[in-house]
């Protein structure tokens, strides 16, 4: 692998740019693995850059239907975070920041994380007790959370509606200084790139059509490209878990749903935090390109189309229209949905399930991205040693039976 | 927008409605036998499956219940009819 | 500077109404009817911007929504908006039009020497860099360079928009020939036609081509097809864009209106015709980006509307027969124009017009404008150069809808697979080029019956026009993100050939143009380098919109009260007339305190006056459901926690719903107004789920013939009394006397009665733990109840208090508000609630989940109240932690107040195994900080119950 670096790219141009590599191996399966990992989005590619980085198993495949990053990665509005309720999320959301941090250097990609800081912006006086409850929740998990007033909120998102009819007024909120954004792209190639040096095989255009089972246990899977042996599988395939699952007769608690994300024009810098509004349920940030990147609730039927509705839209950008008024100048440039898994709690289900060697890391619903590298660790974690890493302990499939649900809603007033 | 339409009212905009629950969850009871996992399967497991599903649907504007026939994927709605024993 | 203006040419412009603008600060003048972009074309001014990586001079492209590069941000009476297209704008008096991405103007940008470095930056350069210290270290810089226009922070357009549902038999979109034909052969057969396209006239390529239909000329055409959609009832809007296809045959319209607030049109037609047609492709060269390289159609464009003309010596590199009218035309008003056509077998010159066979166009020549080009190596000079490299068909919509392109040899396209979408296809749109296919194909489209049009015939012969990986120089594919031909070659290097990839890793087809501009070479070129054919390498999706939309259109009128508008009081004015604040509870606006003074120290005072004389109140927002019929006590028993078939009519009982997960989901009040006639009281917040879940009860477990349920809430207003004196202000208010015996009404008990010729109910529940009356009446005597009430007030000294005081009277007593002092895993016996959970056999809502492995644990969070030394209440949303060992979170405030009865504060929390802590002490945490706090009963004030019966 041809390290990437200032160096590298000048001596590079000096030759025409002739030197670089593919970023990844254009993989054709082998006969088995160690371990599969269907699905080739963010955790799918981190669980194999894991697998092979951290627990060192040598022979692993990720299986892509389409192209890799294709799904939720790069349908996202690319927003990293950890201002959570619960401890166990909050474990879970700070590893992946904390990972997040040392991401580009341990990738060697530059996955540009912009740590601009995040707002969870209050409009009544209940919703500032709530951001109260959050903060406090933050800082006693240890995770930097900081309540706010509605000077600094101002100060740090001048824009805001503060006209006289405005229907929500900013009394300030909840603010987490290291959430950002990060290039989402660049996550999925960063990690395909680190996990295919590492000798992982990166199989795109596969499409995996049945689970092979035999007493119990796993054996491997069957694609359009022919049967594939292997003792662990992790399937990491967001709205297409269900129905991977449903090749092992397991029912998940999972309804899939469009979320839509929305892209304006460009424009030069004027919002330099990302914002998630309480009071119209819209959050936007601007892109290092400086478009508008912004998205809202979900598509209330629920589908496996990845296309939105026009409902949606109009609720989202008229959220987006009270915040910021001013942003009626602006066009509205590309809207996309992806097709998010959304579990009761809002959590995600990250364990073992149905026979022997398999292992769920799904559930994300709408908060996939900001996890991924989390995600890719704990599934690793699972396929290498069998076992739960404590961290997603709580998060086992066995929740719901146990009646111990982590509901960052219910808790907080606020889902992901 | 999508249209659904209502076996009461008739074809409507999808935001007079609200999905329930796919169709076929049969309520377990009484408590005192049913396990945490029997419980679980039916307040919680779903198949969410691709193409063709039949789902319990409120019309929210009439209150009213319904079965809907559907292609999660095409969106086409192939058939609604009202829950067994109401008549439309 | 080349561009001229025609002395004579020119159908849009009205000569006599000259218009004043400014570009870059510096004076310009156009005509009534111009475009910002024919103006300028017209005034030769070619560097009309810069592009986004290299800061290269960028000048017009196209004529609509392709054009990449003549993006202004303009400013009119003071405001400006940022990101103008100026091909798909009017020009206006005194339009001030300002470049974008350039400094200190377009034509003398500082940045420009960026592009010496270029080689050092490739496609997706950042991903290999700016790794050192930090992305942040570097972002600041980056995100200042990029970004086109900018944002005018005090220019915030009105919320004005409305937004329309129609519908049509027929929806034609695009009227051009094909469109027209569709359109009128649809409305001769009397469909109502709805005809929509985004120039400001029909017509399509007409207005510049021209064309005889027919045997006449094609505004009799069009003025005939236009007045039969009148005819039948259809309607022509023009300047108006379908931006999305959306499920269910629904399609979305931006209407623009001069003088008038756009419009959104949310059109549902029986069918749809589409005939969009196709933007022409751009060829590539060496510096094919420079200015003054135009597409040959929008050069046509720009002389027939405007008199616009591109330059005096003009190469018109070609490889198709479209162009031909265009070499004629501009030979015809006066430039000198060589015609270099790539096919070896090209059709003959037009007159007047240099002709040039098997000729290719290798590179052009000049700085910050065209000034010359090779052609087969040899050196021609010119002022400007005219490019078509074919034609991209607009399947936009059918792609929206669900269609699949094929590959179309004879257009050198990918069109509509026939029938994978539900619309008609006709005309460019379909890869059939030239008028009298058109014609044809709408008047089919269209469902026609006679003969189609007829024009002359003319089929178009298209050569394919390709990048050539091998040929030197620097090749734009994306003018305004700065891809070339290098960056698409070093992208299916690194093994991004995915053309999502593509797309991702360089930006190609990223930009404001949507990839009008670029998508077709950075497909052929993927496709030449990886050895697939085009449809091989497929396409990136289409999706909404197909050119940008103000968000303004979206968005509607929802702003300020309409969005997420607030429910209402009957009472509002009489309680604004009292000087009430209002603030948001729940979705509904209500009084929070009366008066201007400090907030906080009038709710004290209003709890205070209700605690020692008598306080009202405006209840009307609980929810009023009625359940009626002999399975009502049935239905209710089984939706709620506490049985309800054992009350007794005339009386009522608190209780809870639960969801099936066990969680509480609403409190309240029921009350059995008669054998069969429940009012379940809901909390104002959750009365529409409440109604929700009794209804799915009703259908799905019972006989739903026996009962129904009706949401009366918005029909009624309540009025609440409490306080040691509210009989008294009751009798002062010569309600019936039957309310005023204890005996006759106790607590939690209700009456119907008749009062001032209309019902009247009074229920004795209470929320404060004083002696309470709620009093109802149909909304509509609201008024009527209010006065007699009032008068009475000032009868007894009481006073009218808010929602603050409100809350503080409840906390006082631990009455609980779900969603503030519950969470999402609060479950009834965490409130104190055990009797049903433990006795109750019989089936209801979400028992089961009461005994799961988690609902059983010994240390669920319990409310409890708390006790502080000090006058300061707590925070709400303290945390309470261990006071030794390891910090974390035993619970939370949920409420907290200073109570002015008890002179002390007071606060209800959420604690892990609260109820076993009462009389301990434990730690609390807000931002930082600890303090101390005493776990006490939740019931604070009057804890024996003897104010309410005072």
């Amino acid at each position: 692998m041809k390290r990437y670096s200032a160096f590298s790219l000048f001596t590079e141009g000096l030759r025409g740019h002739r030197g670089w590599t593919p970023a990844w191996r254009k993989a054709t399966p082998q006969p088995g693995y160690d371990a599969i990992i269907v699905g080739g989005g963010g955790h799918g590619l981190a669980t194999a850059y894991y697998l092979a980085k951290n627990h060192g198993v040598p022979r692993v495949a990720v299986l892509e239907k389409g192209w890799i990053g294709g799904g939720n990665t790069g349908r996202n509005t690319t927003a990293i975070r950890s201002n959570y309720f619960y401890p166990e999320s909050v474990a879970l959301y700070d590893l992946a920041l904390r990972l997040y941090e040392g991401l580009s250097q341990a990738l060697n990609y530059n996955i540009m994380l912009s740590q601009r800081g995040m707002l969870i912006a209050a409009h009544t006086p209940t919703q500032m007790e709530i951001c109260a409850r959050i903060a406090n929740a933050m800082q006693l998990n240890g995770v930097d959370g900081e309540l706010i007033g509605a000077e600094e909120a101002l100060q740090r998102v001048p824009l805001l509606n503060r006209t006289a009819d405005a229907r929500y007024n900013c009394m300030g909120g909840v603010w987490q200084q290291r959430a950002g954004i990060a290039r989402h792209d660049a996550v999925a190639w960063g990690y395909a790139r680190a996990a295919s040096a590492l000798g992982v095989d990166i199989i795109e255009n596969c499409t995996v059509t049945d689970l092979l089972i035999e007493s119990g246990k796993i054996t491997g899977v069957e694609t359009d490209k022919g049967s594939i042996r292997a003792e662990r599988v992790g399937l990491a395939a967001a709205g297409a878990t269900p129905g991977l699952a449903s090749m092992a007769g397991i029912r998940l608690p999972i309804h899939t749903y469009a979320l839509q994300a929305f892209v304006s024009e460009p424009v030069k810098p004027m919002l330099d935090t990302v914002l998630l509004y309480l009071g119209t349920g819209t959050y936007v940030s601007q892109s290092d390109k400086g478009e508008l990147v912004f998205g809202g609730g979900l598509d209330r039927v629920p589908t496996h189309g990845q296309r939105g509705n026009l409902p949606a839209q109009e609720a989202v950008v008229s959220g987006l229209l009270e915040m910021f008024p001013a942003f009626a100048q602006l066009k509205l440039l590309r809207q996309w949905a992806g097709v998010v898994d959304v579990t009761p709690d809002s959590s995600p289900v990250i364990g073992p399930a149905g026979p022997e060697g398999l292992f769920l890391n799904c559930g994300w619903g709408t908060g996939g991205f900001k996890a991924i590298p989390a995600g890719g660790w704990l599934l690793a974690h699972l396929l290498a040693t069998g076992g739960h890493h404590e961290i997603s302990r709580p998060f086992d499939l066995d929740r719901f039976a146990r009646g111990r649900l982590i509901d960052e809603a219910a808790g907080s007033g606020i889902a992901h | 927008m999508q249209i659904f339409t209502c076996p009461f009212c008739g074809p409507r905009d999808e935001t007079e409605f609200h999905f329930a629950a796919e169709a076929g969850k049969k309520r377990p009871i009484p408590a005192e036998t049913v396990t945490d996992d029997e419980w679980a399967e039916y307040l919680y497991m779903n198949s969410a499956s691709r193409g063709k599903a039949q789902e319990v649907w409120l019309h929210v504007t009439c209150g009213e219940f319904f079965l809907m026939t559907r292609d999660t994927v095409t969106r086409d709605v192939t058939a609604v009819t009202s829950l067994p024993g109401r008549n439309a | 500077m080349s561009g001229w203006r025609h002395s004579s040419i020119g159908s849009q412009i009205d000569r006599n109404t000259p218009l004043p603008f400014t570009f870059d600060g510096r004076p310009g003048s156009g005509f009534a009817g111009d475009t910002p972009a024919s103006a300028l074309l017209a005034s030769g001014i070619r560097v009309l911007g810069r592009s986004f990586k290299y800061h290269r001079p960028r000048g017009l492209w196209g004529m609509g929504n392709e054009e990449p590069n003549a993006i202004f941000d303009v400013t009119e009476d003071g405001r400006t908006t940022p990101n103008v297209r100026s091909t798909t704008v009017m020009l206006r008096r005194n339009m001030a039009l300002r470049s974008v991405n350039t400094a200190p103007d377009a034509a003398r940008d500082r940045t420009g020497m960026l592009d010496l470095f270029n080689r050092f930056l490739p496609g997706g350069f950042y991903y290999k860099t700016f790794m050192a210290f930090g992305w942040m270290r570097w972002e600041p810089m980056i995100r200042r360079m990029a970004g086109l226009g900018r944002l005018d922070p005090g220019h915030c357009p009105p919320a004005d928009i409305p937004q329309l549902n129609a519908r049509c038999d027929l929806l034609v979109i695009g009227a051009g020939p094909a469109g027209l034909a569709a359109a009128r052969a649809a409305a001769r057969n009397g469909r109502e036609v709805w005809l929509v396209d985004d120039a400001p006239e029909p017509g399509g390529s007409l207005r510049w081509r021209g064309g005889a239909i027919d045997g006449g000329d094609w505004r009799e055409f069009t003025r005939d097809a236009i007045g039969a959609i009148i005819a039948a009832g259809g309607r022509i809007l023009t300047g108006t864009t379908i931006w999305g296809a959306f499920d269910h045959g629904l399609f979305a319209a931006w209407e623009r209106r001069d003088g008038s607030p756009d419009r959104l049109w949310r059109i549902r037609a029986a069918e749809t015709v589409l005939a969009t047609g196709a933007i022409e492709r751009p060829l590539w060269f060496a510096n094919n980006d420079l200015p003054g390289i135009l597409s040959a159609e929008a050069a046509l464009h720009y002389l027939s509307l405007y008199g616009a003309v591109a330059g005096r010596r003009i190469l018109l590199a070609t490889g198709n027969d479209a162009s031909y009218p265009v070499a004629a035309a501009l030979a015809q008003a006066g430039c000198d124009v060589t015609l270099a056509d790539a096919r070896a077998d090209a059709p003959a010159a037009p007159d007047g017009v240099k002709h040039l066979g098997a000729a290719r166009l290798t590179q052009a020549h000049g700085r910050n404008s065209v000034a010359g080009a090779v052609v087969d190596g040899r050196v021609i000079e010119t002022d400007a150069i005219l490019v078509s490299g074919g034609y991209t068909p607009s399947v936009h919509l059918h792609c929206q809808a669900g269609g699949k392109l094929d590959w179309d040899t004879g257009s050198d396209s990918l069109i509509p697979r026939p029938g994978s979408s539900a619309l008609w296809v006709a005309g460019a749109v379909n890869g059939s080029f030239g008028l009298a296919r058109a014609l044809a194909e709408g008047h089919a489209a269209g469902g026609g019956t006679g003969p189609a049009p007829r024009a002359a015939a003319g089929d178009w012969q298209f050569f394919p026009m390709r990048p050539d990986p091998d040929l030197r120089g620097r090749q734009w594919i994306d003018p305004q993100n700065d891809v070339t031909l290098k960056d698409v070659k070093l992208a299916a290097q690194e093994g991004y050939r995915s053309v999502e990839h593509l797309k991702r890793y360089t930006t190609l087809g990223m930009a404001t143009d949507q990839g009008r501009s670029a998508n077709f070479a950075g497909l052929a070129t993927m496709a030449a380098l990886t050895g697939r054919t085009i449809p091989e390498t497929g396409t990136t999706t289409y999706r909404p919109p197909f050119s940008p939309v103000p968000l303004g259109v979206i968005g509607g009128l929802r702003r300020g009260d309409l969005f997420n508008a607030p429910k209402r009081l009957p009472l509002e004015i009489a309680h604004k007339a009292r000087g009430a604040m209002f603030r948001e509870y729940g979705g509904w606006l209500r009084p929070s305190v009366y008066g201007t003074d400090d907030e906080a120290v009038l709710a004290q005072q209003e709890a205070l006056a209700a605690r020692k004389s008598v306080g009202l109140y405006d209840a009307s927002p609980l929810g009023k459901i009625e359940v009626i019929g002999p399975g009502a006590a049935e239905l209710l028993d089984y939706c709620g926690y506490l049985r309800l078939s054992t009350l007794k009519p005339g009386r009522a009982r608190y209780g809870f719903v639960l969801g099936e997960t066990g969680i509480v989901h609403d409190d309240g009040v029921v009350f059995r107004l008669a054998e069969n006639r429940f009012v379940v009281s809901a909390s104002s917040s959750h009365a529409a789920t409440v109604r929700m879940i009794l209804e799915e009860a009703r259908q799905d477990v019972f006989d739903p013939t026996k009962s129904f349920i009706h949401d009366v809430t918005a029909g009624f207003a309540t009025l609440t009394v409490t306080g040691p004196k509210s009989r008294d202000l009751l009798i002062a208010a010569n309600l019936p006397e039957a309310l005023y015996d204890d005996a006759n009404l106790p607590h939690m008990s209700v009456t119907e009665t008749f009062w001032n010729g209309h019902s009247l109910r009074v229920a004795r529940v209470s929320f404060t733990g004083d002696r309470s009356y709620e009093v109802t009446v149909p909304a509509r005597h609201a008024p009527a109840l209010y006065s007699a009430l009032e008068t009475a007030r000032q009868e007894v000294s009481g006073r009218w208090i808010g929602m603050e005081a409100v809350m503080i009277l409840r906390a006082e007593k631990g009455f609980i508000l779900v969603g503030k002092d519950t969470d999402g895993l609060t479950m009834p016996h965490d409130l104190g609630w055990e009797a049903p959970r433990e006795k109750r056999k019989d089936e209801y809502l979400g028992r089961r989940s009461l005994f799961t492995a988690e609902a059983r644990r010994a240390d669920r969070r319990q409310l409890v109240g708390l006790e502080i030394d000090g006058d300061a209440p707590l925070p709400t949303g303290a945390h309470l932690v261990p006071l030794e060992g390891q910090r974390r979170s035993l619970g939370f405030v949920t409420s907290s107040y200073f109570s002015p009865i008890l002179g002390r504060p007071i606060a209800l929390a959420l604690v892990e195994g609260g109820r076993n802590r009462i009389g301990t002490e434990l730690g609390v945490f807000h931002l930082g900080k600890i303090g101390r706090v005493r776990i006490c009963d939740s019931c604070a004030f009057d804890p024996t119950w003897e104010r309410l019966h005072a």
